[in-house]
């Protein structure tokens, strides 16, 4: 069975504070990581492929060249092949854009029967993509998946959560999951893996080499763009309750009242 | 390219340098220079104080959208009762609509849910349109796009919203794509332009440190999903007045391949942390699993459920359901107590927009009392026990 899992790389946004004297964003340490979802992602199709035997693990990322590392990344964990989609015609896609140019090359690789997604990215926090390749390929999709029960030639049966708990469903293959952590804990690469994956090539793909439609990649293929980018007013400071416990607990529960939250 | 550097007012300052979060900005000769890496997100563009930092847009020829009217609404249900996010957005939807002078709607999908209709006008809906159908009693993706699709291109309206629920995150994306139109997702500010009719459409990135607003200037229906609590219903009025269209499913294709199975509620007394008032937040700073049980107390004893930092739901103390946070939920509730988190930002950026946050943590330096409206530093395990007294006290 080939699965694709499809990555991001991405800012590591735990550095990435407000310098409050500018009021300009800072990003400080290692610039960029996989998005952490991913690595479930990654985890998970590393599990089938043991699970199923005869299998291929194929990592996908559309990004600028720097994203090649994450993909190299990827073979460290056990990924057979990592392939980048980098083109300067291609940055500037929003979510639509971004999600027709990664169902092309999921096209051309061919004979894929699942594709894994981490359920967002937390750059851009939309989990929007994974839903869109699907429709692209016109292929069935669940997201929030928790746990993939079952897995054979023609279909998968995966649990999804819900706002009110859990549903358990079967889409035939080929077919696009999202998934969150519940799924699995996600290994670290090992020597082996680290030593694959310096030696790994990873081929980039471009816009020609997908023979896409120049209208729906990049910018010109986003129907959305940002018109203003802020930053947000931090309008809180906390008033700080002095006291022993029972005084601050005291004055806090009075707070609350009045608030009639109490 | 779309973005450039405008030379005659860059003075080399480098304050773009570390707000580039990809780190691709360099400075040579005092003059800022965007590298090849550049995924135009634009978090650069406010960091600069001279306005050498210009975003061009090939928008292409305006496409003519006067045909697209109205704003809808998606009235999410569940097991037959409407979500309050349906509600909620009536609400917004009812100020938006005012200012485009379109009408309001709202679309209801399900199996016997005829009856919602009512309460969808006595919200504010001008109109609602129905789709019963047994294969929409409960939800698969395929069948409400198919739906929502039909509807939307028969009818053109400028707008659609919808909750940012987990039906909704699924459903918006595949119905954008199929439509080939924008979605922007999360949005916590909406706003219309009464003379483009565009919808602007504002939300957090990067973890909540940055604030974009968006636009679809040129495809139409307009899509955006908004998260529960984030706006309020019109008051309930039985004597509103609307319309309620039973749509005509007669010769719509339902595919059936995919099958629900089973459904089950959560193992837990049911947790929708993004509907919840009032949450209180375990972290990692509670020492032990056992003192979650204080949590459970203080959530029990103020009407509220409890939350968790992604430390303790790693920890396996509790469930993953639990989890506030960017990779858990986002929740903005009249109140938040946060008790024993440190207030990483990705912890911060699922819970900062509560109405008002308690903070309790012993580290005076921790983050999370740059968001707190009440912060007691102290150990929690001393001061959620005086807490539980003093709400006796109340009885």
């Amino acid at each position: 069975m080939k699965i694709v899992v499809c990555i991001k790389q991405v800012p590591g946004t735990t550095e990435v504070k407000i310098n409050p004297e500018t009021n300009t964003l800072i990003r400080e340490g290692i610039p960029n990581e996989i998005n952490v979802l991913d690595l479930y992602a990654i985890e998970e199709a590393l599990r089938l492929k043991e699970r199923l035997g005869e299998s291929t693990v194929v990592a996908l990322s559309m990004g600028p060249p720097q994203a090649a590392e994450s993909l190299r990344q990827t073979i460290a964990l056990g990924a057979d092949e990592a392939i980048l989609l980098s083109d300067r015609a291609f940055a500037g896609a929003d979510t639509l854009a971004t999600a027709y140019t990664l169902a092309e090359a999921i096209k051309k690789i061919g004979d894929v029967s699942l594709i894994l997604c981490g359920k967002q990215a937390v750059d851009g926090d939309t989990a929007q993509v994974g839903p869109e390749v699907a429709e692209n390929l016109g292929w069935p999709h669940l997201t929030y998946v928790r746990k993939i029960n079952e897995i054979g030639g023609q279909e998968v049966i995966a649990e999804r959560m819900t706002d009110d708990g859990y549903e358990r469903l079967s889409l035939p293959l080929p077919a696009l999951l999202t998934v969150i952590k519940e799924i699995n804990e996600p290994r670290l690469p090992g020597i082996k893996g680290q030593m694959r994956a310096k030696k790994a090539e990873i081929p980039i793909w471009t816009a020609e080499s997908l023979n896409a439609d120049p209208d729906r990649i990049g910018q010109k293929g986003s129907p959305t763009w940002v018109k203003k980018i802020f930053y947000p007013e931090s309008t809180v400071t906390a008033e700080i309750i002095a006291g022993s416990p029972s005084e601050q607990a005291a004055c806090v529960v009075e707070r609350l009242k009045g608030l009639g939250m109490a | 390219m779309g973005i450039s550097i405008l030379n005659d007012k860059c003075i080399g300052c480098k304050l773009c340098v570390p707000a580039c979060p990809f780190g691709v900005i360099t400075v040579a000769e005092k003059k800022a220079l965007i590298g090849d890496a550049c995924t135009l997100c634009g978090a650069c563009e406010p960091a600069c104080k001279f306005g050498a930092i210009k975003f061009a847009y090939e928008t292409g020829p305006a496409a003519d959208l006067s045909a697209y009217q109205g704003v809808w609404v998606f009235a999410e249900q569940r097991g037959g009762k409407l979500a309050d996010v349906a509600l909620e957005l009536l609400g917004e939807g009812r100020q938006l609509a005012t200012v485009l002078q379109q009408p309001l709607a709202a679309f209801l999908l399900g199996s016997g849910i005829g009856h919602l209709a009512k309460e969808l006008i006595a919200f504010g809906a001008e109109r609602v349109y129905v789709a019963d159908h047994a294969d929409l009693r409960g939800f698969i993706e395929d069948s409400y796009t198919t739906v929502l699709t039909e509807m939307a291109r028969a009818q053109k309206p400028n707008i659609i919203l919808l909750g940012a629920t987990a039906i909704g995150r699924s459903l918006a994306p595949r119905v954008a794509a199929r439509l080939g139109t924008g979605l922007t997702a999360d949005c916590t500010g909406l706003a219309a332009d009464p003379g483009t009719k565009d919808l602007l459409q504002t939300r957090p990135a990067f973890g909540g440190n940055v604030m974009a607003t968006i636009l679809t200037q040129n495809h139409r229906p307009q899509m955006a999903t908004v998260r529960p609590r984030v706006f309020c219903p019109l008051p309930k009025d039985e004597n509103r007045i609307g319309e309620t269209v039973n749509w005509n499913l007669a010769k719509t294709v339902f595919d059936h391949r995919v099958k629900l199975l089973e459904s089950m509620t959560a193992q837990d007394e049911k947790v929708n942390l993004a509907e919840a008032e009032i949450i209180v937040s375990a972290g990692r700073g509670l020492g032990d699993q056992k003192n979650l049980c204080l949590v459970k107390d203080l959530a029990d004893a103020l009407g509220g459920v409890v939350g968790a930092s992604r430390a303790v739901v790693d920890a396996g103390w509790i469930a993953y359901q639990h989890q506030v946070g960017q990779t858990g939920k986002t929740v903005r509730p009249k109140l938040y107590v946060a008790c024993g988190i440190h207030g990483a930002i990705q912890h911060l950026a699922g819970m900062q927009s509560a109405e008002v946050i308690v903070a309790i943590n012993k580290n005076p330096e921790a983050p999370i009392f740059k968001v707190a409206h009440y912060g007691i530093v102290g150990d929690a395990m001393e001061v959620i026990p005086e807490m539980l007294k003093e709400l006796k006290k109340a009885k």
